[in-house]
């Protein structure tokens, strides 16, 4: 997919997750589905933060928790260092779950009321053996004060707790398995604004002492920039651009990442007076009857007639720049130069969809 | 239109106090706030979770819940009438006719069981008097003109049939009804997609060009503000902590609080480094302190901080902080 040399820590091939829609109360049986993430396929390399970002309903966190099979799979398969987790059972599927970890958008939902922290951040210790008794005691404590709680608290409950500190909590459980990967999924946007830095440098920092990998899923593009090394933009189900995180930003291809960034509110009333605005029309289409070819063209200004035909295919435009629009080609990467109704990237979209 | 007042200013808030009483103590939600809106400003409020900023708005409007709120004392002059004086009959004159307000959550602030088109002609209705069939024409067109498509068949849907940034589109066009003086805008894309935002936030400024209305706009967003705004106040623990220009406020704060604010949010045009962060957590109003609010969380504190109460310097005519070091920061800022 990319040049890199290295081998991925976590390779997604092809992932499918469908949902049936449950419409029988209403118009008996359906065999509609919302196809939430539908043929994802992308590389995570050790020691990186992968930020993958898009706005609401776009999959990301359906995807994310497929990843950890926290929803099954439909199709597709999901690689850690060459394993595939899409046909382990469910008991070699817990084995792994060693390795393999996430934090939840909500500090307040996802943290027992009924334990208190030190249990919420034992237990993972306990399920898979790691320690008992006046050890287990220390790894807790340890854990406390790697993510900045006091270990004075250990007998409190979460409602005692800040929405910062809760999150700080789940961090702490996350990584009492010593894991490898980490599924952030929107772990700060619950947060205040000088909270949400604070766990952004401290999930940078744990990063970097522990060794760890994210996946980093937002719908804040400007925290995403900020974390990310490399960002994927998902729509509808689909990923439509992977590359560093600076070229994502600085110089997007495919038009919905384009609109993306442009529509980010930047703190700065000077830039803010002069940049140019692409101001999308209408709303993201339903999951369940998504548009052909081009998910995106039923908002696309750039869209021309084989945009409504042909699926366009994530394929390499510039070195480790990846976009899915047969509007653009290598040759001709900056949509905005393309001649009107020309579509120089088509032949490269055409033959993958007769060869798939 | 009724007369209008002397001044230049449509909205006069004089050390306005909202206090709620709870089982933990009395919170001071909004604690001695003054500010002035000029007629066609667009003025931002800017402030985290329990800065007050939505209470300040509410007092506005009257809509603090009593008990446990109580608006304590202070006055709030629109177009020189004191709307803490008025009677209720009054004060529902001035809400909805000459101060409209739309809140983060469009799901929630319309009505699920009536048809959008009555939600609407209601307002009309009510307040202007029109008839059935004006009332309808008008919800129309105000529709066509907040952008819905085939506004005239989609008037008699239901709010869930619309997504959220269509239902926000029906909040605005309702709010702007009665052609209101004075639009409050309660984080109003805190709840859309960063694609949808764009289209409202146009929409509003389009909207105020248009009508010449002023703006209140309260949100959490530095960014949002930065690009919509002509004036800023940073909002902190029930106080006003700093109040510039919206240029002025980014380029050369005077308050420790919002230079550490601005230096917290990922800029996505520049590098990445360490963000700054604020240490610690908001205080609990309850129990504030004598001192400084912010003292405790202040790179910039010494011991007067969490001794005295800081003062609102003016640090020019339309610059003030509160801080005890205020010129200081500001000078730094300057450098």
């Amino acid at each position: 997919m990319t040049e890199q040399t290295q081998k991925p820590l976590v390779a997604v091939r092809d992932l499918r997750v469908h949902f049936p829609v449950d419409a029988r109360l209403l118009f008996g049986s359906s065999d509609q589905v919302v196809k939430a993430v539908d043929g994802v396929t992308l590389d995570i390399y050790s020691g990186e933060t992968f930020g993958l970002v898009g706005e609401s309903g776009c999959g990301k966190s359906t995807l994310g928790r497929a990843i950890l099979r926290l929803v099954e799979p439909t199709g597709g398969q999901i690689l850690f260092r060459d394993r595939d987790l899409a046909g382990l059972s469910n008991t070699q599927m817990r084995e792994q779950r060693r390795h393999l970890q996430v934090i939840f958008q909500d500090p307040y939902a996802s943290l027992n009321p009924r334990m208190t922290v030190s249990q919420i951040i034992g237990e993972p210790i306990d399920t898979f053996g790691l320690a008992r008794g006046a050890k287990k005691k220390q790894r807790v404590q340890q854990l406390m004060e790697l993510v900045g709680l006091s270990p004075r608290f250990l007998k409190r409950y979460p409602h005692e707790f800040s929405g910062g500190q809760r999150q700080r909590i789940g961090i702490a459980r996350a990584l009492a398995v010593d894991p490898d990967f980490i599924v952030a999924d929107e772990p700060i946007s619950a947060l205040d604004v000088s909270i949400q830095a604070q766990i952004m440098n401290l999930l940078d920092r744990l990063k970097r002492e522990k060794n760890l990998t994210y996946l980093f899923i937002s719908h804040d593009l400007r925290a995403i920039r900020h974390v990310s090394n490399r960002v994927a933009v998902m729509y509808l189900g689909k990923i439509v651009e992977v590359a560093d995180a600076k070229a994502v930003y600085t110089q997007p291809l495919m038009p919905y990442t384009k609109a993306l960034i442009s529509a980010v509110p930047v703190p700065d009333p000077k830039v803010e007076a002069t940049r140019r605005r692409i101001v999308l029309q209408g709303d993201v289409p339903s999951p369940i009857n998504p548009p052909r070819g081009c998910r995106f063209h039923t908002r696309c200004p750039y869209a021309i007639e084989a945009c409504s035909e042909v699926e366009p295919q994530l394929v390499q435009i510039k070195p480790n720049h990846l976009a899915a629009c047969i509007r653009i080609s290598p040759e001709e990467p900056d949509i905005e130069r393309v001649a009107p109704g020309a579509a120089p990237g088509l032949w490269q979209h055409s033959v993958n969809e007769t060869t798939t | 239109m009724h007369e209008r007042g002397n001044s230049g200013n449509l909205l006069e808030v004089k050390d306005l106090r909202t206090y709620f009483g709870t089982e933990d103590g009395v919170v001071k939600a909004v604690d001695g706030v003054s500010f002035a809106l000029r007629r066609g400003e667009t003025l931002g409020i800017v402030g985290e979770s329990g800065s007050g900023k939505t209470v300040a708005n509410l007092s506005i409007m009257r809509l603090i819940p009593e008990p446990p709120g109580k608006i304590v004392s202070g006055s709030i002059e629109f177009d020189g009438r004191d709307i803490l004086k008025l009677s209720p009959r009054d004060l529902r004159e001035i809400r909805g006719c000459h101060i409209a307000m739309i809140f983060q959550d469009p799901m929630t602030s319309l009505n699920p069981f009536m048809r959008i088109s009555k939600q609407l002609m209601e307002m009309t209705q009510v307040h202007r008097g029109y008839s059935k069939e004006k009332a309808r024409e008008h919800a129309v067109e105000m529709l066509e003109h907040v952008g819905i498509p085939d506004a005239r068949q989609r008037a008699d849907s239901y709010p869930h049939e619309f997504s959220g940034g269509m239902r926000q589109r029906v909040m605005i066009a309702m709010a702007l009804s009665c052609q209101p003086e004075l639009l409050i805008a309660d984080e109003p894309t805190t709840a859309l997609d960063v694609t949808i935002q764009a289209q409202i936030l146009e929409l509003i400024k389009r909207l105020k060009a248009e009508t010449a209305a002023s703006v209140i706009l309260i949100t959490h967003d530095l960014g949002v503000v930065a690009g919509m705004t002509d004036r800023i106040i940073v909002m902190y623990a029930g106080k006003v902590f700093e109040q510039a220009t919206t240029k002025e406020l980014f380029e050369r704060p005077g308050n420790p609080y919002t230079r550490g604010l601005l230096r917290s949010v990922p800029d996505p045009m520049a590098e990445k480094g360490r963000l700054y962060q604020i240490p610690g957590l908001p205080p609990d109003l309850a129990h504030l302190s004598t001192g400084c609010p912010f003292a405790p969380r202040c790179e910039r504190a010494e011991e007067i901080c969490t001794r005295e109460f800081p003062p609102f310097v003016e640090l020019t005519p339309d610059h003030h902080s509160l801080c005890h070091f205020a010129n200081e920061v500001y000078a730094e800022a300057g450098a």
